[in-house]
């Protein structure tokens, strides 16, 4: 150790290097922030943005009063928008389980094979929104409920998978190992090892995603895949905004409802 | 050995104790199991015509057209992209204060007030809804789009850096406050260097949700990539279809393996 | 009846956990396998009914080599050993009575299995075995309600209920307190005299293993450098198991921990009744 002579004047946390690395890194951002926003805005009207508090006035002004009779109509799409979330998520759930033991390193049967394309499937299913699925299904299984549980049960699959196989990698290895000494089969493995440690995640998860998918499904209708959406789509096109108010108030108090029931499952599960 | 031992066991239930609740929540569960399949309609006729579409939507996905739609998939990308960077970059940064406000430790409560209902608003409103009424109020486009997005990205990030926020070392907090230090000074020496972090990946991630919205958004027309796509079903070109659904998983995959990697860098 | 033969592991890393390790274990020997950490004791237990890999050499469980094994063969071998693990390895959130009824799965299909519906004579033996262990009135609980030493009472009832042939006992009493650890080793011998079941212990408290082993072997960086009855474990064998700091520091810390408790023991009797 060599004696400290003198102290430093100035004192920083970063070295020099590092801090330049910083600053061009935020230069970098502004400028690519910049150039995006001029590209973006490249076609944009400015008059209908510098119009548009005027057009939010005209339409709040439409909204109310609500027209509160318009709500027994909508009991009916609600009872079945509550159904394509549910079966759709159990559907998803159904589809998301083998995907996920394929997935998972620790119980996948081929890591080279097997274990891509189970990747690939949950990527797949997870980038692509449940409404897209829903167009498409629209436009090849013709509109009605049936599109949307299934448009439902394809975008669960991947968030249903990724969360479960993730799980499944989590699991007590020394559990896992203590049942495959006693000359257990690899069925009977899964079942004892594994299973019992992944269920109370198994539900949290499929709980979850039923949430999300109740808010999922309420706008479902929009590309005719059934459900309250389908009001909301016919509302729109005829412009009646005070109807379109209560449905809106509808989905709030749907979707604030079923956060509530997944809440208390999950809190009473764990 | 004299004792004898039963030579049968049954499980014990788990989760409800109660033999009658768990009848009734059986029985329930299968009730609504039939009423709820019993409102599906299915058009058995109308499905079956559609398989010969849905035939030619999977070759469309195996044998994607990139090039003859080129002009309208560029476009719509470089517009989703676009919004992406800029309505991540906007609602991050109106995220930081709301965030900070809605911290409990940090302000007064008719503050934290304001700020957690900003958020509640935001999350709880659809990015769809937003978006239609963006789209009503501001005209087709972009423009629209990168509003919604960026109101989602405000309840998003707010949320989590608030909780966040509520959750750091308060003794920390305590030594930098004994030091006499003004609010300022404490929102930069004790808070920051917990959060930063966190609040990088948080904002890498939300980039990722973002680009996945941007391509949904286009459908009630707030431009993007979800605009082509929507035009190239209602042209039943599956080809086209099959192309940019590929691209959007290409770019959410190159994100994520991105954003965990750049994660990785900066911590 | 166990016969290992020049068996070797090395693992993908390049590490040599095994050298040649052969031994032979007769019928009702308990073998306590001591050494340093990383000597690969834990190896060479999990090489004999092959949770790891062995690189070369033989296991001979009476006739069969367990090594050459395909998948089916070497699950009906695994019936005949049983394993008692570390920090229990029970599966938690399963009763006691699953727990130990899955010592049975290698003879079941996997319909009785999935279904819990076991034969009755299999649920007697369970039944049996618990109240051997002292369990009997836990049987409904989940395992994660027990103490530390109950779940490895579980831990031995479930490897009693493969009607095993031999004993692989992985540090036992490693998270367990001193009373409890002596109460656990003491069961383990009492069912091993019971049945003349050989077992290999193994195990890191060297006076424990002094006082319930038959034999002990002494394994330093995979070679086998003791074996011999725990009388002859002499100060200069322990030197050359664990190398002469290490021992050093560990018999310092058993004479500290001895001092401690004569003189709790001491101030206990002078307390005024």
């Amino acid at each position: 150790m060599t004696e400290i002579s003198h102290y430093a004047q100035v004192w920083s946390h970063r070295t020099p290097r590092k801090r330049l690395l910083m600053w061009l890194g935020w230069l970098a951002l502004v400028a690519l922030f910049v150039w995006c926003w001029q590209i973006m805005t490249e076609t944009t009207i400015w008059m209908f943005v510098t119009d548009a508090p005027r057009q939010a006035a005209d339409i709040g002004g439409r909204m109310l009063p609500p027209r509160w009779g318009y709500l027994p109509e909508l009991m009916n799409p609600l009872w079945d928008t509550i159904n394509i979330a549910t079966l759709g998520t159990i559907g998803g759930v159904i589809m998301a389980v083998p995907v996920a033991f394929l997935a998972a390193r620790n119980t996948t049967p081929s890591v080279t094979i097997l274990r891509p394309i189970a990747l690939f499937i949950i990527v797949a299913s997870r980038s692509i929104n449940s409404l897209i699925w829903a167009l498409l299904l629209v436009a090849v299984i013709g509109p009605g409920l049936l599109a949307g549980i299934i448009a439902i049960a394809l975008r669960s699959i991947g968030f249903v998978g990724k969360l479960l196989y993730e799980a499944i990698e989590e699991t007590d290895k020394r559990q896992i190992e203590a049942i495959t000494a006693t000359g257990a089969s690899q069925a009977q493995i899964l079942s004892y090892g594994i299973v019992p440690q992944i269920m109370p995640a198994f539900w949290g998860i499929s709980v979850f995603r039923w949430d999300i998918n109740i808010r999922e499904s309420t706008i479902l209708g929009l590309v005719g895949a059934g459900g309250i959406g389908l009001k909301l789509n016919a509302s729109l096109a005829t412009l009646a905004w005070n109807q379109v108010a209560v449905i809106l108030l509808l989905i709030l108090g749907t979707v604030i409802i079923s956060e509530w029931v997944s809440a208390r499952v999950r809190h009473a599960i764990i | 050995m004299s004792a004898v031992y039963p030579d049968t066991w049954r499980r014990p239930p788990q989760i409800i104790p109660n033999r009658r609740w768990r009848i009734a929540i059986q029985c329930g569960i299968v009730i609504y199991l039939i009423l709820a399949i019993g409102t599906v309609e299915v058009n058995w006729a109308r499905v079956y015509e559609g398989l010969e579409r849905g035939q030619r939507f999977v070759m469309g996905f195996l044998q994607p057209d990139f090039s003859s739609r080129w002009k309208d998939i560029s476009q719509g990308l470089v517009e989703s992209l676009t919004m992406t960077l800029t309505s991540t970059v906007v609602g991050v940064a109106i995220s930081v204060p709301i965030g900070i406000g809605a911290a409990r430790n940090l302000v007064p409560r008719p503050i934290y007030m304001v700020c957690r209902s900003i958020i509640a608003v935001s999350r709880s409103l659809q990015e769809i809804i937003v978006a239609i009424f963006l789209v009503a109020m501001f005209g087709f486009g972009p423009f629209a789009g990168f509003l919604t997005l960026s109101f989602a990205t405000i309840g998003f990030i707010a949320k989590l850096l608030a909780d966040d926020i509520e959750e750091i070392d308060a003794t920390q907090a305590e030594a930098i406050r004994a030091t006499g230090a003004s609010w300022l000074q404490l929102v930069d020496y004790a808070v920051k260097p917990q959060v930063m972090p966190r609040l990088i990946g948080l904002s890498l991630y939300r980039l990722d949700i973002n680009f996945r919205e941007s391509a949904v958004i286009g459908i009630v027309g707030a431009g993007g990539i979800g605009a082509t796509l929507n035009t190239a079903i209602d042209r039943y070109e599956y080809d086209s279809a099959g192309a940019i659904l590929l691209i959007i998983i290409a770019i959410v995959m190159v994100s994520e393996y991105g954003s965990s990697y750049l994660r990785k860098f900066l911590q | 009846m166990l016969r290992l033969i020049a068996l070797s592991k090395t693992y993908a890393t390049g590490d040599t956990a095994l050298a040649d390790v052969s031994m032979d274990v007769p019928k009702g020997q308990l073998v306590g396998l001591i050494g340093p950490s990383g000597a690969g004791k834990s190896t060479l237990i999990r090489c004999i009914n092959r949770l790891v890999e062995p690189t070369s050499g033989q296991v001979m469980l009476g006739d069969t080599d367990l090594v050459r094994l395909g998948a089916a063969d070497l699950r009906r071998q695994r019936r005949r050993i049983g394993m008692i693990f570390q920090e229990y390895a029970l599966v938690e959130r399963l009763t006691v009575m699953e727990n130990v009824l899955s010592g049975r799965l290698g003879y079941v299909p996997f319909w009785r299995s999935w279904l819990r519906r076991y034969p009755p004579q299999d649920i007697r033996r369970a039944y049996e075995l618990l109240d051997r262990v002292g369990l009997l009135q836990h049987a409904d609980k989940r395992a994660d309600a027990l103490s530390g030493g109950q779940r490895q009472r579980v831990g031995i009832a479930r490897a009693l209920a493969q009607e095993p042939e031999l004993l692989l006992v992985d540090e036992p009493t490693a998270s367990l307190d001193p009373k409890t650890s002596r109460q656990i080793m003491r069961l383990l011998t009492e069912i091993c005299a019971e049945r003349d079941l050989p077992a290999i212990v193994n195990i890191h408290d060297v006076p424990l293993a002094q006082q319930f082993m038959q034999r002990i072997v002494g394994l330093r960086a995979g070679c086998v450098v003791f074996d011999d009855p725990p009388d002859q474990l002499s100060e200069s064998a322990l030197t050359t198991i664990y190398g002469a700091e290490d021992w050093h520091a560990m018999r310092q810390g058993d004479e500290e921990q001895a001092e401690a408790q004569a003189d709790a023991k001491r101030r206990l009797a002078e307390m005024p009744v």
